[in-house]
């Protein structure tokens, strides 16, 4: 703040001892929460934008249940586990934060440091939890169709649980190979295959008579997915495109694509955002061991990326509520 | 800081943290069971279900807000022009798109092709 003070008799925010700050407040944490305010109405927009989408297309949404539905190391079908043990590690670590707050008020500096540490550790945890998740959203699970207008359509046993595509669909050797830069044009390049053709699923789906289809049309007296006869899954599959793996930008397995593109897009900046909080929440640590704030004879910047970190576990709430749970 | 010695309010958090843990519980719970009476019926639009969802996050948004951001210690008009400001335009802006989503929604259903 010194280095804004341009001449000796600008009477600087800092400087004023006469306890006349606007509201009390320091300079660097009333702007802290204005620039919280305009980030909360960036992230309002997105998660606004979401729900403009689902209610266009509330009949046909992915249900995000049974989009997330995994664990790391254990196998089977666990919805929301995960991301509430997510959940849990970032409100933890906002605790650790609001201790580390708490011990700076006190001036106890190895408290505050060992605070900032644990806080620092729950950020990592949290994005390392993020980019597991992304990656699993990414391979997908059961795999899936699209058909020629883009609707998506799963594979159903008997009893209406999803079925994979390799546990009925045998792949044959092909003639199409994936175009590689060594075995074609060096300037272009092609995605990877998908690992059925439409013929070979075609094939399998009239090799097992138990499997059904289920379209991404909900039936709204029990909020899922509707199941077809098997005469009319034959008509939809004729209907097909490609096979589908897992979820991009471009096409997601679990149903509509702008799903995933919601996905990316605000898990994604909510990340970033824990990302660069874990960066400074580093350099705070830093300067707390080295005594800056020691010397400063206070700790209000350990209380301002506080703030910063605090807004980052309250953004996840709302992403919680409205991607995971609603 | 320029009010002395600060007494600690570790308590306090645990106290708040014990809360939101609790809260957080609650809503993984419902989400997990999804009891039939609440998330198949419907109130003011969507399902019960879903406005317990709702109002339990703005209960866990309120409490980290107030003692994890320690809104409660900041003069009433500061916490005001931050809050109701921020709390008035995301209503504002959330209620045009949802209700513009749901017209949207009118107008494309009859283009949709379900029969094949």
């Amino acid at each position: 703040m010194e280095a804004t003070v341009a001449t000796k008799e600008h009477h600087s925010w800092a400087d004023d001892k006469t306890e006349k700050k606007p509201f009390g407040a320091s300079y660097g944490k009333m702007m802290m929460w204005f620039f919280i305010m305009s980030d909360a109405l960036t992230f309002s927009g997105f998660i606004a934008a979401y729900g403009l989408m689902r209610f266009k297309f509330i009949e046909t949404w992915p249900i995000a249940d049974e989009v997330f539905t995994h664990i790391p190391f254990i196998h089977g079908e666990f919805p929301m586990y995960y991301v509430a043990f997510m959940t849990f590690v970032l409100i933890f670590s906002s605790v650790t934060m609001v201790l580390a707050v708490d011990a700076g008020h006190q001036m106890k500096k190895n408290k505050v440091a060992w605070y900032m540490f644990a806080t620092i550790l729950g950020g990592a945890v949290f994005v390392g939890s993020q980019a597991w998740e992304w990656k699993t959203f990414i391979n997908g699970s059961y795999g899936a169709v699209e058909m020629h207008d883009g609707k998506i359509i799963q594979f159903v046993d008997g009893s209406g649980h999803q079925v994979a595509l390799e546990s009925f669909v045998t792949a044959h050797e092909g003639e199409r190979k994936q175009h590689a830069r060594k075995n074609g044009l060096w300037f272009v390049k092609e995605g990877s295959l998908p690992v059925f053709t439409m013929d070979e699923v075609m094939e399998g789906f009239k090799k097992h008579p138990e499997l059904s289809i289920r379209t991404e049309k909900i039936d709204a007296s029990v909020k899922q997915k509707e199941v077809l006869s098997r005469a009319d899954a034959m008509k939809y599959l004729a209907e097909g495109k490609q096979v589908v793996k897992g979820a991009n930008l471009k096409v997601n397995e679990y149903g509509n694509t702008l799903f995933a593109d919601f996905f990316f897009f605000i898990t994604g900046f909510h990340g970033f955002h824990v990302f660069s909080g874990i960066v400074f929440n580093i350099i705070i640590f830093f300067n707390v061991i080295i005594g800056t704030y020691e010397k400063r004879k206070n700790y209000e910047m350990v209380e301002k990326v506080g703030l910063y970190w605090h807004f980052v576990d309250l953004v996840w709430v709302f992403v919680f509520t409205f991607f995971y749970l609603v | 800081m320029a009010h002395g010695a600060h007494e600690s309010h570790t308590a306090l958090i645990w106290k708040v943290f014990g809360f939101l843990s609790l809260v957080t519980v609650v809503e993984v719970a419902l989400g997990i069971i999804k009891p039939a009476s609440l998330h198949l019926t419907s109130f003011l639009g969507t399902s019960p279900l879903n406005w317990i969802f709702i109002i339990l996050t703005l209960v866990k948004a309120y409490g980290i807000t107030w003692y994890f951001m320690h809104m409660i210690d900041e003069q009433k008009w500061f916490r005001r022009s931050v809050v109701w400001t921020t709390v008035f335009l995301i209503c504002y802006l959330t209620v045009i798109l949802l209700v513009e989503g749901d017209y949207l929604h009118e107008v494309l259903t009859p283009y949709i092709k379900w029969d094949y």
